[in-house]
């Protein structure tokens, strides 16, 4: 694999690759010396042109753990802040010889941008409101371990809704993506005002009737409602907006038995996801972030752990 | 860790097909002698933990563990130990994906008796001395392979080997087991005719 950009890119055999290889790696987490040699001697910079707190610590965790030199790099205080363009930025840095970049930036698309500019690999870790493809293989990890727990094997009939601000959401189209590959069937639950274009396309059910589809789904995926959103007229107020699609505590009741509750965090308890829901006993919100160092991993041993996928 | 075996043994007539040189019976009488081996070097089973190396070091760990167990009247410790992060070679080769680690609770202060098929460049084991520093301090390390085969890179030498067998540096020696591929033999062949 050269890079992961998209979840798109994903075949089922690669992505099955990587949600068993991460259950391995979760397994070196609990070890006393956490770190395996594979990735010794490759450096991978992580660049940052919008604020993260978990995916950047943990993609560099998991480069550490496989022995690479991770570098971190935020956008101020770089150079950007003075004024250099992306493709500058991107090309000096590559020109210092590194093998791996992790992009975050706030543009749809930058992470293929990058890719087609610098000789290194590189990992898309959000890109706009376009995609975050690594987030989707730790909701699909998450999502795998508790069908297993309940007894069931695989997404094939298995039913998760994705609830909430899906316009301004990189994690849907990720997740959409990847289940489509693996077998899972997406709802999506918003207000018509919060629908990305093009959404009928997608090829999934969409609805704006949280209740209807909460009996059945077997994930209740809650995205973060964005409060800087809340001036853009998407919907009349905040309070209206939890009355109608917000996983109350009265709602938690009406989930279908053994169902689950995702949300890729940070969590805005009281608007989309109330402190019930969250902390709930099928609230998988942990579990997520635990997924998270060792999908990373797993992610940059496939794309650096041989040659292949370095240009020559 | 042995070439990935796919071949069976060649029909094609030629004289150099691959031949068996360890039948059925041979190879499980190979097992009861290490199992033994095992025992009396270690004065018993007591610290005892067999770890395979995948893909058939695993299935031949299972084994004796299975005759060590019938032999003493109680239970080894049995676990998998995968190699594929520690090999030399990792970059060169195209992706893949590691197979199971387990290890059966803590191995400080065990005999950690590593068992693999094929003993070849010692490259293998190498790499699982290597993982096993991770994973703790055993007291001791020992190997047991189905076959020595010769042409060492490292200094690397098993403690109990089921059969040593003169080979050439292109010859192919394939261990098939039951469980994995339908049959237990050892055949040679020759490159090019796997």
């Amino acid at each position: 694999m050269r890079h992961l950009l998209s979840c798109a890119d994903l075949d089922l055999t690669t992505a099955t690759g990587i949600l068993d290889l991460a259950e391995e790696m979760q397994q070196v987490q609990s070890r006393p010396v956490k770190k395996l040699p594979a990735l010794r001697g490759r450096t991978i910079v992580n660049i940052f042109f919008e604020d993260s707190t978990r995916t950047r610590t943990s993609f560099e965790i998991a480069g550490k753990w496989l022995s690479a030199d991770t570098i971190n790099v935020s956008a101020k205080g770089s150079s950007v802040s003075k004024g250099e363009s992306l493709r500058d930025t991107m090309l000096t840095l590559d020109a210092m010889g590194v093998d791996c970049f992790v992009i975050r930036h706030s543009s749809s698309g930058a992470a293929a941008q990058v890719a087609s500019w610098v000789r290194a690999q590189v990992v898309n870790a959000g890109d706009g409101q376009h995609e975050h493809p690594t987030q989707a293989l730790l909701d699909a990890l998450t999502m795998r371990q508790h069908f297993r727990a309940i007894g069931a094997e695989g997404f094939a009939g298995k039913k998760i809704a994705i609830v909430g601000d899906l316009l301004h959401s990189r994690v849907v189209r990720s997740n959409v993506l990847l289940q489509h590959t693996l077998g899972g069937e997406v709802v999506l639950v918003a207000p018509p005002t919060l629908l990305p274009t093009g959404v009928e396309n997608w090829g999934c059910e969409v609805t704006d009737d949280l209740d209807s589809v909460l009996g059945e789904a077997d994930i209740v995926m809650m995205l973060r409602v964005q409060r800087e959103r809340m001036a853009g007229g998407f919907f009349p107020t905040e309070r209206e907006y939890t009355e109608r699609f917000g996983l109350t505590e009265d709602r938690l009741s009406a989930m279908k038995p053994g169902a689950a509750i995702c949300h890729p965090g940070p969590m805005n308890r009281g608007v989309e996801i109330s402190s019930a829901a969250a902390d709930a006993t099928n609230s998988l919100v942990l579990d997520q972030v635990a997924a998270g160092v060792a999908i990373r991993m797993s992610v940059l041993y496939h794309l650096l752990g041989s040659d292949e996928g370095a240009m020559h | 860790m042995a070439e990935p075996a796919t071949d069976q043994v060649s029909t094609s007539g030629s004289e150099e097909s691959s031949r068996t040189v360890v039948d059925a019976s041979e190879l499980a009488r190979s097992l009861v002698r290490i199992a033994h081996e095992i025992l009396e070097a270690n004065r018993g089973a007591a610290d005892l933990v067999l770890l395979g190396i995948p893909t058939r070091g695993v299935f031949l760990a299972r084994r004796l563990a299975a005759l060590i167990s019938e032999i003493e009247g109680r239970p080894v410790r049995l676990g998998e130990l995968d190699i594929t992060m520690y090999r030399d070679d990792l970059r060169s080769n195209p992706t893949r994906n590691p197979a199971r680690t387990s290890i059966p609770g803590r191995i400080d202060d065990s005999i950690v008796v590593l068992v693999d098929d094929v003993l070849y460049s010692g490259r293998t084991i190498g790499a699982a001395i290597d993982a096993l520093r991770d994973l703790g301090r055993p007291r001791a390390i020992r190997l047991a392979v189905l076959v020595d085969r010769g042409h060492r890179e490292l200094p690397v030498a098993a403690d109990h080997v089921g059969r040593t067998i003169q080979t050439a540096a292109d010859e192919h020696v394939t261990v098939l087991l039951e469980e994995f591929d339908g049959r237990d033999a050892v055949t040679i062949g020759r490159e090019g005719n796997r």
